[in-house]
């Protein structure tokens, strides 16, 4: 059997999985219904896309992005900055403070770097960025904090926020992604060159605190009160329903129009997802095969004789890592369309962060296929962890008393299965196959 | 009279909170900066491993609670506490056994025991949650305070209260023991050198005939009771929750960066630095300004610089400046 027959067996595998779940609730795990099967297949899609991103950084580069999280919620919230309406009258009363507030705020950091540079080392030189900042920051607020007052107070029930501009969906994928790789730039600048330690600490650093963010800033993503509603770049279900072509044409096929409008819906996000993930993947594989990709994986294996042949190592690891996150956005404004409603109390690093890690591996770092193997298997697996699970407990305790305490906690603790069978998974997978699925070429 | 009113209400809100939580930090930074001296990569799993150790001194409290057996003034967790260490120790060396050796005799790069950590973390996340859940879990006994803001008023006469927690209070005195214990280990039990000689220059050391193996396993016990004693230490004085302690990972990490990796005195350092600056830039500075300031000038706002739910920023504004301007820490750690 050749490498290639057994890789796209294992794609079929998964596809299998998917129409047994789709098909088939005869075993226990799988539940028989289309809908399920196609929610898995949409999650599976983003995170196949969130993996490549990660891969392009680890399995290009080497580099080790703990922060994944973080760069989804920015493309999250890209989704309610470019796709929501503004709020009426926001601008006028607080808005403008706001961004004036933000570009004093860049100006100040702009000043200290512009202190410490031009000013020659010692006393003076702290003295002066310390005082600049110091000044700038307490300016700052006093501009912001009006401007974000007013912002908030308008219709807090249902708005308080300034909204976004009222673009097309689709637009906020792309700007998502600019705004994760922004944000990575910013890190990148700090964090590479040094060990690499400190950049998998500083990402999961700068993570918790565009979560923090998001939470609190109620002016800008309405905190944890979520913004809902955000708009579809497919049909609603209910003018499907409404609709009485669609309801025809569903009747033919054999469906209720119920069932119909919802797998259409899903369907229609399958088709944007895949179309999105398969440009981004032939991306990946193109810059695999040019001679930037080779260069980049000579430095991973050797810096030392890459910055010997005079590749500027830490400018290329930044250029990467921008990369990466930057698909980590999109991914991440993609998942939250999908939702169409951002909730920034839901993201978890354990989730957002270490479950794409697992994926890289699994799927086989350095090899985009494998992470895309590995987001859609992964995934499944995730989802399929707690019945297993469940099953599992009622195994073990069969013979037990069906009310002793025991039982009845180890049946409630069957849900936290998943964070252990990832870990499992992962170590085992680095142990016993440390180059995945489909390994790297 | 404004004057000692103004220090009494600092010390109240900032100082000695401050102190507590810089201790707290400074025990958890240690054990980073051990494995990292050592083992030579960052722990992700630490957090964990406090939540861990945690988790059985709290089982064993609840234990010991049913059974009527109690420490009087002091909470019962203290005597649950070796048994947490003895757990956590077990639990550590063998996840060093089954996991960590395989990739140190594969000379593994630094970058895949990290890795590696991460998939300890997560079963060790996972195994907690199993057991204890996910929620909130308080396990304080005892008297509550040493001294009680109102018999502190009655006492001096001032305005302002001064409540000290009994928690805050053993988790400096044990900070202390602890710290000189290990201070003394390593700087005077043969096995102490042997371990600082291994993390200056393992080849030297190999040479000299040490056995890095018993060095590796000597860290990761004083890692476990390190951890454990900081996991309770913490949960003691606020309150155990598995999510808390991961997330606690973000400020020991910046404290023993801050203090110089592979550093124990900048590990120490750097977890009062941390500490001290996430308390006094999350405080609302008003009522202290009020005392010391005339009248005509004392603010309206809360004069809080950011609000608390910022914290992790303040650790990670600091991180990020360590790592501009001075990459190797307070107190010259190693950058391998």
């Amino acid at each position: 059997m050749t490498e290639r027959v057994k890789h796209t067996l294992l794609f079929i595998g998964v596809a299998l999985l998917l129409v047994l779940e789709g098909t088939t609730s005869a075993l226990g795990v799988f539940s028989g219904s289309w809908n399920s099967s196609l929610t898995i297949l949409n999650m599976g899609l983003i995170s196949a896309i969130m993996a490549l991103g990660v891969n392009l950084q680890w399995g290009f580069a080497g580099l080790f992005n703990v922060g994944i999280m973080g760069f989804t919620a920015l493309g999250g919230l890209a989704v309610v900055l470019t796709s929501m309406p503004a709020t009426p009258g926001a601008w006028d009363i607080g808005g403008q403070r706001i961004l004036l507030a933000l570009v004093l705020g860049a100006t100040t950091i702009g000043g200290a770097i512009l202190a410490y540079q031009k000013l020659a080392p010692g006393r003076p030189r702290m003295v002066g960025m310390i005082a600049t900042l110091i000044a700038g920051f307490f300016i700052y607020r006093m501009v912001l904090d009006p401007g974000v007052e007013a912002v908030e107070s308008i219709n807090p029930a249902l708005e308080g926020n300034i909204g976004g501009l009222g673009l097309p969906v689709l637009l906020a994928w792309p700007i998502g992604g600019i705004l994760a790789a922004g944000v990575a730039w910013v890190i990148g600048k700090t964090a590479l060159g040094l060990r690499s330690d400190y950049l998998a600490i500083a990402t999961l650093g700068i993570a918790e605190i565009i979560l923090s963010v998001l939470k609190n800033e109620d002016w800008l993503s309405r905190g944890v009160k979520n913004v809902v509603g955000l708009p579809r770049p497919v049909p609603y279900e209910v003018d499907l329903q409404n609709d009485p072509g669609f309801v025809a044409s569903a009747a033919s096929w054999g469906f209720d129009p119920t069932t119909a409008s919802t797998l259409y819906v899903k369907l229609g996000y399958s088709l944007l997802f895949t179309v999105v993930l398969l440009v981004l993947l032939w991306m990946a594989q193109m810059a695999l095969k040019s001679p930037w990709g080779r260069m980049m994986r000579a430095i991973r294996d050797n810096e030392v004789a890459a910055n010997a042949m005079g590749k500027n190592v830490t400018r290329r690891h930044l250029q990467i890592f921008i990369l990466g996150s930057a698909v980590c956005g999109i991914a991440g404004a993609m998942m939250t369309t999908l939702d169409s409603q951002l909730t920034p109390g839901t993201y978890n690093p354990l989730r957002f962060t270490f479950l794409i890690w697992v994926m890289v591996i699994v799927g086989g770092s350095g090899n985009n296929f494998g992470s895309v193997l590995g987001g859609l298997l992964v995934w499944f697996l995730w989802i399929k962890v707690e019945p297993l699970g469940t099953i599992l407990i009622e195994v073990l305790t069969a013979g037990m008393d069906p009310d002793s305490a025991l039982r009845a906690h180890l049946m409630e603790s069957a849900a936290h299965m998943r964070l252990l069978t990832m870990g499992l998974i992962l170590l085992l997978v680095l142990r016993f196959s440390p180059r995945g699925l489909i390994p790297e070429k | 009279m404004d004057f000692l009113n103004a220090v009494v209400a600092l010390s109240n809100f900032v100082l000695i909170p401050g102190i507590a939580y810089g201790s707290q930090l400074a025990l958890g930074a240690l054990g980073v900066t051990l494995i990292y001296g050592i083992l030579r990569f960052s722990n992700f799993a630490h957090g964990d491993t406090m939540a861990f150790g945690t988790m059985v001194t709290i089982l064993f409290t609840w234990w010991f609670q049913s059974m009527g057996i109690s420490a009087g003034p002091l909470p019962t967790a203290l005597l649950a506490l070796p048994f947490g260490i003895l757990a956590t120790m077990g639990l550590l060396v063998g996840t060093d056994r089954v996991v960590f050796r395989f990739y140190r005799q594969q000379k593994a790069k630094p970058v895949v025991f990290v890795m590696v950590s991460l998939g300890v973390m997560f079963m060790m996340n996972g195994l907690v949650r199993f057991v204890i859940g996910p929620g909130d879990q308080r396990f304080e006994d005892g008297e509550r305070f040493i001294i009680k803001a109102r018999a502190f008023k009655e006492m001096t006469g001032l305005d302002e209260g001064l409540a000290i927690k009994t928690s805050q209070g053993i988790t400096v005195v044990t900070a202390i023991v602890v710290v000189a214990v290990l201070f003394w280990f390593l700087n005077r039990t043969r096995t102490g050198k042997s371990m600082r000689a291994y993390s200056d220059n393992e080849d030297l050391a190999l040479l000299s005939g040490i056995n890095p193996e018993r060095v590796v396993m000597i860290t990761w016990l004083i890692v476990a009771a390190l951890a454990t004693i900081a996991g309770t230490l913490y949960g003691l004085d606020k309150s155990f929750k598995p999510f808390t302690y991961f997330q606690l990972l973000l400020p020991i990490f910046a404290a023993a960066i801050v203090g110089g990796l592979g550093s124990p005195l900048g590990a120490i350092a750097g977890g009062f630095v941390i500490a001290m600056s996430e308390v006094m830039i999350t405080y609302a500075w008003k009522k202290v300004a009020g005392y010391l300031l005339p009248e005509s000038l004392e603010p309206d706002g809360l004069v809080q610089l950011l609000s608390t739910d910022y914290k992790f920023a303040v650790s990670f504004a600091i991180l990020i400046v360590v790592l501009l301007f001075k990459p190797t820490g307070i107190f010259k750690g190693k950058a391998v």
